[in-house]
């Protein structure tokens, strides 16, 4: 059995001073080359799980290691964002006035990749995940599914080992998000990379290697 | 992709709002550029007029400006028999009005004065200066401007004066003013006996230090600065040099306060955007960096307009009839080095807030609102 990738321990998380709590002791493990379904109705609690695991947010309580690091620190999270995640949001979140290929380019940037090594990765990417054509486009030009396809070519950039997918054909009509989703199991299958999903389509879910139900901030049964 | 393509394409998106900083800096500089070389530049004329053909400058001591300093003619002739003195030439100078010209300068001079032998002599005689009763001598400008010919009479203050020459000096107050010799300047100012200051030549330059120190023991009341040691000390030209920086630094702190504006906006405008940059690894260091190098690039492009529009106006004073010949604009390089340096200070003093405002948004907060 691989060591798990994703450990959390008893996870706890509220906003507002306390006032709204979101998560209320969450445990799971997520073991490398997995594609994993947080699944669950708005509200839930999906996207806070997954801005947890992402050291985009920090728990109020509870244990957790993602890639062998700690996301309560901030050099952890820094090494995180950078070698270890790519993150897909359900809106693509790129940046409007850039072109498709200087978006691709920001994680490298972040990173100080060499210029070369990131062209050659950059069009092997988009050649991956069909947006090769529209690398000199700006992202207002092109179309929703091609944005979003965008968006994980560009989490996909500097070779992440885990992929957290925040609802990501959310905002896409239902061919599109099909694509979108055959994309994301296509890099855990020819790829290896671990995939964490949240969403609340039943149908991306039951597709998943596994199936986590988030119900008012618990993981009900996997 | 580099960091400076997302700088200037974060400048580009918003071109009126990155256009309001650039004015800013633009104006500061301008305003800095121009009063600094006009301040410089009448202040060497001053100091020509001061140190023609002379070592050191003897005045009374203590005194708040040039035009009320006293040196008496038993003191000008005290300094002749030192031995250290090649030449003692006294100058008076006074303000007169004439014409529709309420403030000219009026210089006393001796007949023999290296200013006169210097002059180029558009009419009249040098050898004629203090020789024609009741002559005046006229800068080319001044003559430009009271519409004087040679031989013609005019009012200076409270007398009439016969145009007895015409001289053209590359100095501006020189050429916009008036000379009358000494004793008939000291007679129309009511300061029989006194000259304001004294141009001392030595013999030897090295004597310095004993000129001084016989000139002080011997007249406590006056105090002889070389050349140098008068421009760096006399009150009038740091006062002015204050004043053009304090004007300055004014003007730029509107500057900085446009860019503290510009970038505050642009931060707030895309804070989801910075947020997105800290997911895909930016450190909050970069987002710094980002954000300075915005106010950088604004800053430089205000330098790049601010020099055009101040050497331009500068251009257009030192070429507006009304000015010429009073207007001689000096530009030094380190006051090129001071401007663009307060500039960038500016702009990255204004960006300082922005930018911790910046790095201080947290992704996931940034990222659940829309």
């Amino acid at each position: 059995m691989n060591e798990a990738l994703v450990t959390a321990r008893d996870l706890h998380k509220a906003y507002d001073a306390g006032r709204v709590p979101v998560l209320a002791g969450i445990s799971l493990e997520i073991r490398p080359g997995e594609l994993v379904a947080l699944w669950g109705s708005s509200g839930s609690g999906k996207s806070t799980l997954l801005h947890l695991l992402g050291g985009l947010d920090l728990p109020d309580r509870g244990e957790l290691a993602v890639c062998g690091l700690d996301p309560r620190r901030e050099d952890h999270r820094q090494e995180l964002r950078r070698r270890h995640l790519g993150f897909v949001f359900q809106l693509h979140n790129l940046i409007a006035d850039l072109t498709v290929e200087e978006n691709l380019r920001v994680p490298a940037l972040a990173d100080n990749r060499p210029a070369a090594e990131t062209t050659a990765r950059l069009r092997e990417l988009a050649g991956a995940v069909g947006i090769a054509h529209r690398l000199n486009h700006r992202i207002q030009d092109i179309s929703g599914g091609e944005r979003q396809r965008t968006a994980i070519c560009r989490a996909l950039m500097n070779a992440p080992r885990l992929l957290l997918a925040d609802e990501p054909t959310g905002s896409l009509d239902e061919a599109t998000g099909d694509t979108v989703f055959a994309l994301l199991t296509s890099l855990v299958r020819e790829r290896g990379i671990t995939v964490v999903l949240a969403t609340h389509e039943r149908r991306f879910a039951e597709q998943c290697d596994r199936r986590l139900r988030v119900r008012s901030g618990r993981i009900e049964a996997e | 992709m580099r960091f400076l393509t997302l700088i200037l394409t974060n400048l580009r998106r918003h071109r009126l709002r990155a256009l309001i900083g650039v004015a800013g800096i633009g104006f500061g500089v301008a305003a800095m550029l121009t009063i600094l070389s006009l301040v410089h530049g009448a202040i060497g004329m001053f100091e020509r007029i001061l140190a023609v053909d002379s070592h050191y400058l003897v005045f009374e001591r203590n005194v708040s400006d040039m035009f009320f300093s006293s040196v008496t003619d038993d003191q000008v002739a005290a300094l002749r028999r030192l031995p250290q003195v090649a030449s003692a030439q006294p100058l008076l100078f006074g303000l007169v009005a004439s014409g529709d010209r309420p403030v000219i300068t009026c210089f006393g001079l001796e007949a023999g004065n290296s200013r006169l032998a210097k002059a180029q002599w558009v009419h009249g005689n040098p050898a004629d200066f203090g020789r024609i009763p009741g002559g005046i001598w006229l800068g080319a400008r001044a003559a430009d401007f009271l519409g004087a010919k040679l031989g013609a009479k005019i009012g200076v203050g409270h007398g009439e004066f016969t145009v007895a020459g015409i001289i053209r000096t590359e100095n501006g107050f020189e050429d916009g003013g008036v000379f009358l010799p000494l004793k008939d300047a000291q007679a129309f100012f009511s300061r029989e006996g006194i000259s304001s200051i004294v141009a001392v030549k030595l013999r030897d330059e090295t004597q310095g230090a004993a000129f001084k120190a016989d000139v002080e023991t011997a007249h406590p009341r006056l105090m002889a600065l070389e050349n140098r040691e008068f421009n760096q000390s006399y009150t009038q030209f740091k006062i002015l040099n204050l004043t053009a920086w304090a004007v300055g630094l004014c003007a730029f702190l509107l500057g900085g306060l446009g860019v503290a504006n510009t970038m505050l906006l642009s931060v707030f405008s895309r804070i989801r955007e910075i947020a997105v940059l800290r997911v895909c690894g930016f450190s909050r260091r970069q987002v710094a960096v980002l954000i300075f190098g915005e106010a950088a690039a604004i800053a430089a492009l205000g330098l790049v307009a601010g020099f055009a529009l101040g050497y331009g106006a500068l251009f257009a004073l030192e070429h507006t009839p009304l000015f010429q010949g009073y207007v001689q604009a000096v530009v030094k390089p380190g006051m090129l080095a001071g401007i663009v340096v307060t500039a960038l200070c500016t702009a990255v003093a204004g960006a300082i807030y922005p930018a911790q405002f910046a790095t201080r948004i947290q992704p996931a907060e940034a990222l659940r609102y829309e």
